[in-house]
C-alpha cells in the first residue's frame, strides 16, 4: 500500500504545556483512521498541525512523500489535503449554492476572475451534484443560517471535498448532531468517501461511530499516542479503556472512592 | 456577455437623468454632478464593506483625485479632463498599492483608524504646503474633453454620468464575479476562505486598490465640477460622509450608492436651507431612522418588495 501521510517526532508545546509529543504515524492510501481521546488529549492539536493551522514545535510531516510542515492551509489544499471543522466553517449570510460556487472557483484557481459570474453553468452543475450526493439539495438556494446542524456539517464536508483532495481530515463530524441523525450523516459521508476513494482521518468521541466506520484507530492521552492499530484491538486495550473510553475506571479514582 | 436587467435599467436611468439635466435648474445639475462623483467614492467604501472592512479614510483618494486634476492643470499644463482623471487614478493606485501592503493585515477598528490616519497625514501635508494654497487650496484651471471646452456645468454633468455609469456596470459584474464573492466570503469566514485555497490578503489587496482608484475618479470629477480643491477633501469628516452615504444606501447593489448620494445631497441642501445652524442634526436623525428601520440601507426596500412579490 502507498504511504500518503507520515509524521515523525511531531510535537507541539505551548510554553511549559505539552499539547502533543513525539507522534509517529504512517497512514496509507485508502485507510479510514479514527482518532480518539479525552478532551485535551492532543487530537485537535495533531489535526491542526497536519492541516497547517498550527506549526509544529518539533518533528516532520510528509504528504505524498513531500515535506509539508510549516505550509499554510492554502498550500496544503493545493497539495490535496482538505479538512472539515468541529464547528462548521461556512459563509452563513450567503446562499448554500454560493458557498459551493466560491469553493469551486477556488479549486479551479479562478477566484480572482473579475467579470465572469461565479455561478457558471459548470459550477452550478458540480454544486448540484455534490448537494445531491450529500442529500442536502433542498437547501440549495437557502441561506446557510436556515440549515439545521446536521445539514451544515454535510455542507462543510462537501466544501472540503470540492478541491478534489486525496485525503480528508474530519474534526468530529458528528458533534452537535442528534443521536438519530449521526449514523445517517456518517453513512452519507462514507458513501461519498468510498466513491471518491479518499483517505480519511477523523476525530470522533462516539465509540459506536468509531467501531462502525473505521478500520484503524489512534488513541491519544496526554498528548501522546498510547495505542495505534485495528479498531477491535485498540478498543480492547486496558490503557485505552482506562484513559480514553472510560470502560475501566482509573485506579486512583477508584481508590479515592474506596472501591479497591 | 449579455446585458442584465439591472444593467439595462441603470443605462436607461443614466440616459433619463442626462436628458432631465437639460431641463433642470443649474443648482440641481450641480448637485447631481457632485452626488454622482461622491457616489463613486462611496462605491469604494461599499467594496470594502462587502469584504467586512470599514474605511474612514477614503477621503485620501478623493483628495488625491481632486489635487491631481488641480495640479495637472496648474503645474503640468494638462487640460484634457480624461487625462487629468487618469492622472488621479494612477496616483491613487500607486499609493494604494503601497498602503494596501500594510492595511490588508488589519481588520475592524484597526483598519478603520489606520485608513483615517493616512488620510489625515495627507490633510496635514496639504495644510502646510503653501505652494498648494495651504488651507485655502487653489482653483482648477480651464479644462476640455477631447478638445471640446464646456461652457456650462452640463459638460462635467455628462462626463460624471458616463463615468458613473461605466463604473456602475463594471462593479455590478465585479460583485457577481468570483473575486466579488470571495470578498463577501472573507467577511463571513476568513478561516474557511484560506482552507479553500484563497489568499484573503491577495483578494483584499486587489479590492482595496480598486476602491482607491474608483475613489480618485470621484475626487477628480468633484474638482472639475467645483473648480476648486482644498485640503478639506482629505479631512476625516469627508470620509465619514462617504461611510454615512454607504450605510444609507446599503451594500445590496451598485445603484444604491447613487440613490443614497443623491438623497444625501438633497437632504443636506434642504436642511441647510431651512435649518442653517442645525442641519447636521437633520442628517443625524435621517441616519438614525435608516439604521433603526432599514439596517441594510435604502436598497433593502427594493429587495423587500421583490421578496413580498415572490
Amino acid at each position: 500500500m502507498t504511504e500518503i501521510l507520515k509524521t515523525e517526532g511531531l510535537s507541539r508545546y505551548f510554553g511549559a504545556v505539552t499539547a502533543a509529543e513525539d507522534i509517529n504515524v504512517t497512514i496509507t492510501q485508502g485507510e479510514i483512521v479514527g482518532v480518539i481521546g479525552a478532551n485535551g488529549a492532543g487530537k485537535t492539536t495533531f489535526i491542526n498541525m497536519i492541516t497547517g493551522y498550527l506549526p509544529p514545535s518539533e518533528g516532520s510531516i510528509s504528504f505524498n512523500g513531500r515535506p509539508i510542515e510549516g505550509l499554510g492551509p492554502r498550500k496544503l489544499m493545493r497539495e490535496g489535503l482538505a479538512r472539515s471543522f468541529q464547528i462548521p466553517q461556512l459563509f452563513l449570510e450567503l446562499p448554500v449554492i454560493d458557498n459551493l460556487a466560491i469553493a469551486l472557483s477556488a479549486a479551479q484557481n479562478d477566484h480572482l476572475q473579475m467579470l465572469r459570474p461565479v455561478r457558471t453553468k459548470g459550477r452550478l452543475a458540480a454544486a448540484d451534484d455534490i448537494l445531491e450526493q450529500m442529500g442536502i439539495t433542498q437547501y440549495r438556494d437557502e441561506m446557510v443560517t436556515a440549515m439545521p446542524q446536521g445539514a451544515r456539517k454535510l455542507l462543510d464536508i462537501a466544501i472540503a471535498m470540492l478541491g478534489d483532495p486525496k485525503m480528508l481530515l474530519l474534526d468530529e463530524p458528528t458533534s452537535g448532531v442528534s443521536m438519530e441523525e449521526k449514523h445517517a450523516l456518517m453513512d452519507t459521508v462514507m458513501e461519498v468517501v468510498k466513491r471518491r476513494q479518499l483517505t480519511v482521518l477523523f476525530v470522533e468521541h462516539d465509540m459506536e461511530i468509531v467501531q462502525k466506520y473505521v478500520t484503524r484507530v489512534m488513541a491519544f492521552a496526554s498528548g501522546v499516542v498510547i495505542k495505534d492499530g485495528p479498531v477491535e484491538e485498540v478498543l480492547a486495550d486496558v490503557q485505552v479503556q482506562t484513559l480514553v473510553t472510560g470502560k475501566r475506571r482509573h485506579k486512583s479514582t477508584a481508590t479515592e472512592q474506596g472501591d479497591v | 456577455m449579455s446585458l442584465q436587467k439591472s444593467e439595462a435599467l441603470m443605462i436607461a436611468a443614466a440616459v433619463a437623468i442626462g436628458l432631465a439635466g437639460l431641463m433642470s435648474p443649474n443648482w440641481l445639475v450641480f448637485t447631481t454632478t457632485l452626488a454622482v462623483s461622491k457616489a463613486l467614492v462611496v462605491l469604494g467604501v461599499v467594496m470594502l464593506m462587502r469584504a467586512g472592512l470599514v474605511s474612514f479614510g477614503q477621503g485620501l483618494f478623493f483628495c488625491i483625485g481632486g489635487y491631481a486634476v488641480g495640479m495637472g492643470g496648474r503645474f503640468w499644463g494638462i487640460q484634457d479632463a480624461l487625462l487629468l482623471i487618469l492622472l488621479g487614478v494612477l496616483a491613487s493606485t500607486v499609493l494604494a498599492m503601497i498602503l494596501g501592503l500594510l492595511l490588508t493585515r488589519y481588520r475592524e477598528i484597526f483598519f478603520a483608524m489606520l485608513t483615517m490616519a493616512f488620510s489625515m497625514i495627507l490633510f496635514g501635508v496639504l495644510v502646510k504646503s503653501h505652494n498648494l494654497g495651504s488651507t485655502d487650496g487653489f482653483s482648477v484651471v480651464e479644462w476640455s474633453v477631447l478638445g471640446w471646452v464646456p461652457q456650462s456645468g452640463m459638460g462635467v454633468f455628462w462626463l460624471a454620468l458616463v463615468i458613473g455609469l461605466l463604473v456602475a456596470l463594471f462593479l455590478n459584474r465585479f460583485f457577481q464575479s468570483s473575486i466579488g464573492l470571495a470578498c463577501e466570503a472573507i467577511r463571513e469566514n476568513e478561516v474557511r476562505v484560506e482552507y479553500m485555497g484563497i489568499s484573503r490578503r491577495q483578494v483584499l489587496y486587489i479590492n482595496y486598490v480598486m476602491a482607491a482608484a474608483i475613489g480618485a475618479m470621484g475626487g477628480s470629477l468633484t474638482a472639475l465640477a467645483a473648480g476648486h480643491v482644498d485640503p478639506e477633501m482629505a479631512y476625516w469628516t469627508i470620509s465619514g460622509e462617504f461611510v454615512f452615504i454607504a450605510l444609507l444606501g446599503g451594500t445590496g447593489h451598485v445603484a444604491a450608492a447613487f440613490i443614497a448620494a443623491m438623497l444625501f445631497a438633497l437632504v443636506r441642501t434642504y436642511a441647510v436651507e431651512f435649518m442653517p445652524h442645525t442641519w447636521q442634526m437633520i442628517l443625524g436623525i435621517v441616519l438614525l431612522l435608516i439604521i433603526l428601520f432599514l439596517p441594510k440601507g435604502i436598497w433593502s426596500l427594493f429587495t423587500r418588495n421583490r421578496r413580498t412579490a415572490s
